[in-house]
């Protein structure tokens, strides 16, 4: 599946064919995946859709019911004490303990990892300076941002100089400009040759951040490529527009019908239509132009652009990526992709992980 | 799962065990030090103990006819110790359910650190935080009333005992936080078993005021025997000959709660992922 690994060399993680069921729920469900020294696999999916569950077991937390997954040559079953050796983990700043200041929860972390004092203490002030906690590095965790946090906690995650780093949603719950200060943090950590497995639920943060993304859903990856190879896949460029009368927009959709390659998309809320038009862009957008005119439907915004994520994923799974409902034809609007919609705590990213099939076991 | 792991690195028995005491150390200065750092939690670790104290030396104490040395004050403060030290565990039941839920446990246990740490860092601690709080009780004790009649090495065979018992606790407390695995839930369920049991001994009152259905309860719970032997390690002279049919009765009671919670907590701690 991947276009980087032909030079044989063994890749940082492999798995295959993992399964894992909590009960009735069948959380993974033969997951394949393989990502190579250096580079950054973007793991995909809505809620529930397996992605947890798949980090869980590559850290050695979950026990597989089948499959194999190995990192940096290690099985992480047989193998767990030397898998933990090779990597870091981070997330929802779920390794910091507030009521400590930034560098202590370093320093106690560097111990853990068997630095010794004077090691542990200079990693620790390193690795603040290089987050840009070092002004806040005597303050409790407590007073800290969201954004701080996280970074706080990714920090906690580098002491070990881990060769393999898994993020599960870094930025879930965070705002707009903290979620930035994330990307740049970890673009850099990539720069500096760090083995990436990343979970997001945001297209925007995959496509963003890693050379290859594996979309998975219902514990199924179904599609894995690069942003690039997966927009091709939905074939071609889309048309959108936004229909500022809603009550016109059922019939902007039969207007412009006969022109599209597929169905178009349409939402009656925020009156968002859309069409993907193949290869015949510019034609397909004058055909538009005309076919509204005639119907005498005010529009506005109209666009002829590349396919986003958003479409990758409605086109593979019939569902947007943030809708649990696989009927769910409804697309939620651009701008509310930034905010934390899914129930899974504010900005203090405390609520519990990804438990929707732990609690059906 | 341990039986599989590492088999490409098998570290030697001393290395894992100096690692593990290193790594239980550290944990423990984890917890201590937000223990010291919040005043609000020492604060609130001591203050319910000294309430009862008052409550009862002051308010109910007058009313409750006690047949031992120095009267209801020197009655009371054994029980109220072997109850500050069962209480104690609610923190231990708790902070494991929020490190849970939390996903700290997760994280810890995601690093090369010794398997058991968590656990034996977190008992370490509380065992500590229990100690200290007993010091304190024993001192407010002292202030209303209370005294030691039978001489300092009983008195700290007193405190001992009543640590022990506190950590017997302490495992039951650790595998409800983890078994249970909300803080909430935790809190309601720990007052359910906690109350009747330190309640329904001989801590507060002679139990042979209680109904004999009550009495049959009272007078096999390990708390009765804890107390009984505490009390007649604190006083002794009239008490001295209640001091070993109580005392080998509790350590036969601890050692079972030990043999049965401790490998209960370690499993729970294992599956709580």
């Amino acid at each position: 599946m991947s276009q980087f690994d032909g030079a044989g060399e063994q890749p940082a993680i492999l798995v295959e064919g993992l399964t894992k069921s909590f009960g009735e729920v069948r959380a993974l469900r033969g997951v394949d995946l393989s990502v190579p020294r250096g580079t950054v696999l973007g793991v995909l999916g809505p809620n529930g859709a397996g992605k947890t569950t798949a980090v869980r077991i590559l850290t050695t937390l979950l026990l597989p019911d089948g499959g194999r997954a190995v990192v940096e040559g290690h099985d992480v079953v047989r193998e767990a004490a030397a898998v933990r050796r090779s990597i870091g983990l981070a997330g929802q700043s779920a390794a910091i303990q507030e009521e400590l200041t930034g560098r202590e929860n370093l320093e106690i972390i560097g111990r853990l990892y068997h630095l010794r004092r004077p090691q542990a203490r200079s990693r620790a002030a390193e690795l603040l300076e290089q987050f840009g906690l070092s002004d806040a590095a005597d303050r409790t965790a407590k007073t800290y941002s969201g954004g701080m946090q996280r970074r706080l906690d990714l920090a906690a995650s580098l002491v070990g100089r881990p060769r393999v780093l898994f993020l599960d949603e870094p930025t879930t719950g965070l705002d707009p400009r903290a979620r930035l200060g994330m990307w740049d943090i970890i673009r850099s950590l990539v720069a500096g040759g760090t083995t990436l497995l990343l979970t997001t639920q945001y297209l925007d943060e995959a496509d963003e951040l890693a050379n290859e993304i594996a979309v998975i859903d219902h514990g199924l990856v179904i599609a894995a490529g690069t942003s690039e190879e997966l927009k091709n896949r939905i074939g071609g460029d889309v048309i959108e527009f936004t229909v500022p009368d809603r009550g016109q927009v059922a019939s902007a959709v039969a207007a412009i019908k006969p022109i599209g390659e597929g169905e178009p998309h349409a939402d009656p809320e925020t009156g968002v239509v859309g069409v993907g038009v193949g290869s015949r862009g510019s034609d397909a957008l004058i055909e538009v132009v005309r076919a509204l005119d005639a119907a005498a439907i005010a529009s506005h915004g109209l666009a002829l652009r590349r396919p986003s994520l958003d479409d990758v994923f409605l086109t593979l799974t019939g569902h947007a990526a943030e809708d649990e409902q696989p009927n769910g034809r409804r697309r939620r609007s651009r701008d509310r992709r930034g905010a934390d919609d899914t129930g899974r705590g504010g900005p203090e990213g405390q609520s519990p992980r990804d438990k929707t099939a732990k609690a059906a076991s | 799962m341990t039986a599989i792991t590492g088999s490409a690195w098998a570290p030697g028995l001393g290395y894992r065990i100096r690692w593990g005491v290193s790594d239980t150390l550290t944990l423990t200065k984890r917890s201590l030090l937000v223990w010291f750092r919040v005043p609000a939690y020492i604060f609130f670790s001591v203050i319910q103990p000294v309430i009862f104290v008052l409550l009862f030396r002051f308010v109910f104490g007058g009313a409750i006819p006690v047949d031992v040395p120095g009267g209801y004050v020197n009655y009371l403060m054994p029980g109220i110790i072997a109850q500050t030290a069962a209480f104690a565990t609610f923190g231990t039941a708790i902070v494991l359910a929020q490190e849970l839920k939390k996903g700290t446990i997760d994280r810890l246990k995601s690093m090369p650190i010794a398997r058991s740490a968590v656990l034996t860092g977190r008992l370490t601690a509380d065992t500590i935080r229990m100690f200290v709080t007993i010091l304190i009780i024993v001192a407010v004790g002292y202030a209303v009333g209370f005294r030691f009649l039978n001489g300092f090495g009983p008195a700290v065979a007193m405190v001992v005992l009543a640590t022990v018992f506190g950590v017997a606790i302490a495992c039951i407390s650790a595998f409800t936080g983890l078994a249970i695995g909300d803080e909430e839930a935790v809190q309601s369920f720990g007052l359910i078993w906690l109350f009747p049991l330190t309640f329904v001994s001989s801590a507060f009152v002679p139990i042979a005021t209680m109904p004999g259905w009550l009495q049959a309860f009272a007078s096999h719970n390990p708390v009765t025997l804890v107390v009984n032997a505490m009390r007649a390690m604190a006083l002794g002279g009239p008490l001295e000959p209640t001091l070993w049919p109580n005392l080998w009765r509790s350590v036969i009671w601890l050692a079972g709660i030990f043999i049965v919670f401790l490998p209960l907590a370690v499993r729970a701690y294992r599956r709580a992922t």
